[in-house]
């Protein structure tokens, strides 16, 4: 039981990760209608930037913890989310009007790109850091020895993604651009005519993932402690089975399967393998997009003529 | 009349320097910001594990002034070309003219790629190259079935490739078979995987299918590096055996092919051999799938590419059609598996990753999508350019990426975007009025 509860903590932990990475894949999906490949290797870039801007304030001789992490969070967001600009900007919106196939296949251009630009910029080997944040709490100790602990960092991250969301779900719901956002996924042309610049939504789309994104590394980076040039691709396709577990589309649904990806994963390799642990997400993927295309929380998609 | 539109283009030009200049700022501006960090600053990792960091502000400047000059570039290219794109450059004399040379050009290539263990018998590194090339004509004309015909985005095409590779090469080293029996194995083994994977994606489309089946090649991946038992995990199989002629090793001993025929042995015999076997194997492909696209499965898978709902309303079974497709092409991919291990002579994982079926794929949508003659050259150009970019190992896949995206942005449909219908109907027929009216038949 007490390992169960643990697992239970460490799921939502990584959970809470993939579920910051599904909604950048969920929003685009929504309005633009394509899988946007290349945003696990946003991801991939905001772990990075992360780590450049923490490493550079310390050799500031920064000690402040909280004003080193508030500081990193904002630049690497703000450096990812015109990240997600440029590349809209630059391999998607030529697309737009292209053959169907065509902005996947850019998109699949863009992660290579990415994932050697890192690789060829910053090297190839792993990058740890030091744990900047330490300490937590013993919640239970059985009689067995058996410690169920909540680390510190794991309150950040699970803390960092609830009041994200908090402010995400209120701008999409309240405000102008979330209103712009609505109605661009529902139909691109009858906003344009009312007056919707949908160019400028569409880039607002793929700034606020990619920001998202960047905090996910970020996390990803306090919490493992480490990042590399390839952790795009794996975490990328775990986040977009997220994204379609909750239904693709679908912004609670994209946090939801998050979380669901990240129980299933370490529960899986709690109880059975750590080697299969990829393989029985991926499978997921499959089974889940085979008899359940509309996910959890999605709507079904009518299919016209 | 005439001259208010030279005086608008006039203007227009004047206003474009200033708009030009602003707009490269802006792009250089952006790329100051992107590249700030992420190469103005190098971490590595010190000795014990604590984090180091240079600084590299040369480098940021030169691709700043790259990106600004490049937009200068583009712009102006813009400009001159007109919002018209491509088609005012190529002149319709130079089209004629590329259409003459593309009727000859592909039976010349055939003629040469004949010769060239001939007119570079000494020249080890080109028959090699040769080979990889003619592998990878193989595996785009293979994949080409189920992207280019049957127009099902397959990702994850590599698995089919790992399948028959890991075939032949366990079917060898486990029970000595020969490779001339293991090849057709291969090759029924991987469509049957290759169908095993159609069953469950029939009902999916598009970017979905897509995920798929680069989910189920990762699974592949995943499975032969973790099942150590039956493929030796990450260390691969060693040792497979070479392929003999019908028989007859080829070899230095006694009873080898130079002994036989009274000739000094030598190894290139062996390379010129697998040469011509790869050759003979893409000439199948390449005449299987000529054929078939005359078959009625091969309009279907056409039909398919084209729209699916229609295909249906007209009554074709979408499930074989797509079966016949994924199988067809999985076959292929299975014969140049059970190649590439006989010419390797050993495999691992690290052959089959994503990066390879991405590869293939990008050889497929450069050659234009459906065009066999289009697949060959692009397999030509992607195999020599990362050739001649040997040296640079990391910087290759970042032009490569560069490439995908540019292709798609500049030629979406390929370089010889070829999507003609191969039926069509010779005779123009007067249709009577009557058939037409509405609200009749």
């Amino acid at each position: 039981m007490d390992y169960f509860t643990q697992q239970l903590i460490n799921g939502l932990v990584l959970g809470s990760i993939y579920g910051l990475i599904a909604i950048g894949y969920t929003m685009v999906y929504g309005i633009v209608g394509m899988i946007n490949f290349a945003h696990g290797d946003v991801f991939m870039i905001g772990g990075f930037i992360a780590l450049i801007t923490f490493l550079l304030l310390v050799s500031t001789g920064l000690t402040a913890v909280p004003v080193i992490l508030l500081i990193v969070i904002l630049v690497s967001m703000a450096i990812t989310a015109l990240y997600g600009w440029t590349i809209e900007r630059v391999a998607y919106r030529p697309l737009r009007h292209s053959f169907r196939l065509a902005p996947m296949l850019s998109a699949i251009g863009m992660s290579f790109v990415l994932t050697n630009y890192s690789q060829v910029a910053q090297g190839a080997r792993v990058k740890p850091i030091p744990p900047l944040i330490t300490g937590g709490y013993t919640l239970h100790e059985s009689a067995a020895g058996f410690v169920i602990q909540l680390s510190n960092i794991q309150i950040v991250v699970v803390i960092t993604t609830i009041v994200l969301l908090a402010i995400f779900t209120w701008l999409v719901s309240r405000t102008r651009l979330g209103r712009d956002m609505r109605a661009c996924e529902q139909d691109q042309t009858m906003a344009a005519l009312l007056g919707v610049d949908v160019d400028r939504t569409i880039s607002m789309t793929f700034v606020i993932g990619a920001a998202l994104a960047a905090v996910a590394g970020l996390m990803y980076l306090l919490y493992y402690g480490l990042v590399d040039f390839f952790m795009g691709f794996v975490a990328g396709i775990k986040a977009f089975t997220a994204a379609v577990l909750g239904g693709i589309g679908s912004l609670p649904g994209a946090m939801l399967g998050g979380l669901a990806i990240g129980l299933i994963e370490t529960f899986w390799s709690a109880y059975f393998s750590v080697e299969y642990k990829d393989v029985a997400a991926f499978s997921i993927l499959i089974v889940v997009l085979i008899f359940m295309p509309t996910g959890l929380l999605g709507r079904p998609e009518v299919e016209k003529v | 009349m005439t001259a208010i539109p030279h005086e608008t283009t006039h203007a227009s030009r004047t206003a474009g320097i200033a708009y030009i200049l602003k707009k490269s700022l802006i792009s250089a501006l952006v790329a100051l910001v992107l590249f700030s960090l992420m190469v103005g600053v190098r971490t590595e990792a010190g000795s014990e594990g604590q984090l180091t960091y240079w600084t590299r502000f040369g480098e940021v400047a030169a691709l700043v002034a790259v990106v600004f000059g490049g937009s200068i570039v583009i712009e102006l290219l813009r400009q001159w070309i007109g919002p018209n794109g491509t088609d005012s450059l190529v002149p319709p004399a130079v089209r004629s003219g590329m259409s003459f040379l593309g009727r000859y050009l592909a039976p010349a290539l055939l003629i040469f790629t004949f010769l060239v263990p001939v007119i570079f018998y000494d020249q080890r590194y080109i028959l090699d190259l040769g080979i990889l090339v003619l592998t990878y004509v193989m595996l785009g004309w293979g994949l080409n079935v189920v992207v280019g015909l049957a127009g099902l985005l397959d990702l994850g095409y590599v698995a089919f490739y790992a399948v028959g590779a890991y075939s032949y090469a366990l079917l060898a080293t486990n029970f000595g078979w020969s490779f001339w029996i293991c090849l057709p194995l291969a090759g029924i083994l991987a469509a049957f995987w290759g169908v095993l994977l159609g069953f469950p994606v029939l009902r999916l489309r598009g970017d979905y299918l897509a995920i798929v089946t680069l989910a189920f090649g990762e699974i592949i991946r995943l499975v032969i590096i973790n099942w150590q038992s039956l493929t030796g995990g990450p260390n691969g199989v060693s040792s497979i055996p070479r392929p003999s002629f019908f028989g007859i090793p080829l070899d230095n001993s006694d009873n080898g092919l130079a002994a036989r025929l009274g000739i000094e042995y030598s190894p290139t015999h062996r390379i010129v051999f697998l040469f011509y076997v790869i050759l003979a194997l893409a000439l199948l492909t390449n005449w299987v799938t000529i054929r078939l696209r005359r078959l009625p499965i091969g309009r279907a898978w056409e039909a398919l590419r084209e729209d699916e709902v229609a295909c249906r309303a007209l009554g074709i079974n979408t499930t074989t059609t797509k079966l016949t497709a994924f199988a067809t092409g999985a076959m292929f991919g299975g014969f140049a598996g059970a190649f590439f291990a006989t010419r390797q002579g050993f495999i691992s994982p690290e052959s089959f990753t994503f990066q390879e079926s991405a590869l293939v794929l990008a050889i497929v949508v450069l050659g234009g999508m459906g065009s066999q003659l289009g697949v060959a050259l692009a397999a030509l150009a992607m195999i020599g350019g990362f050739e001649l970019f040997r040296g640079l190992e990391n910087y290759r896949m970042l032009v490569f990426g560069m490439a995908m995206v540019l292709i798609m942005i500049w030629r979406p449909r390929g370089l010889i975007g070829h999507r003609a219908p191969t039926v069509f109907l010779t005779k123009a027929h007067a249709i009577s009025s009557d058939l037409v009216k509405e609200g009749h038949g």
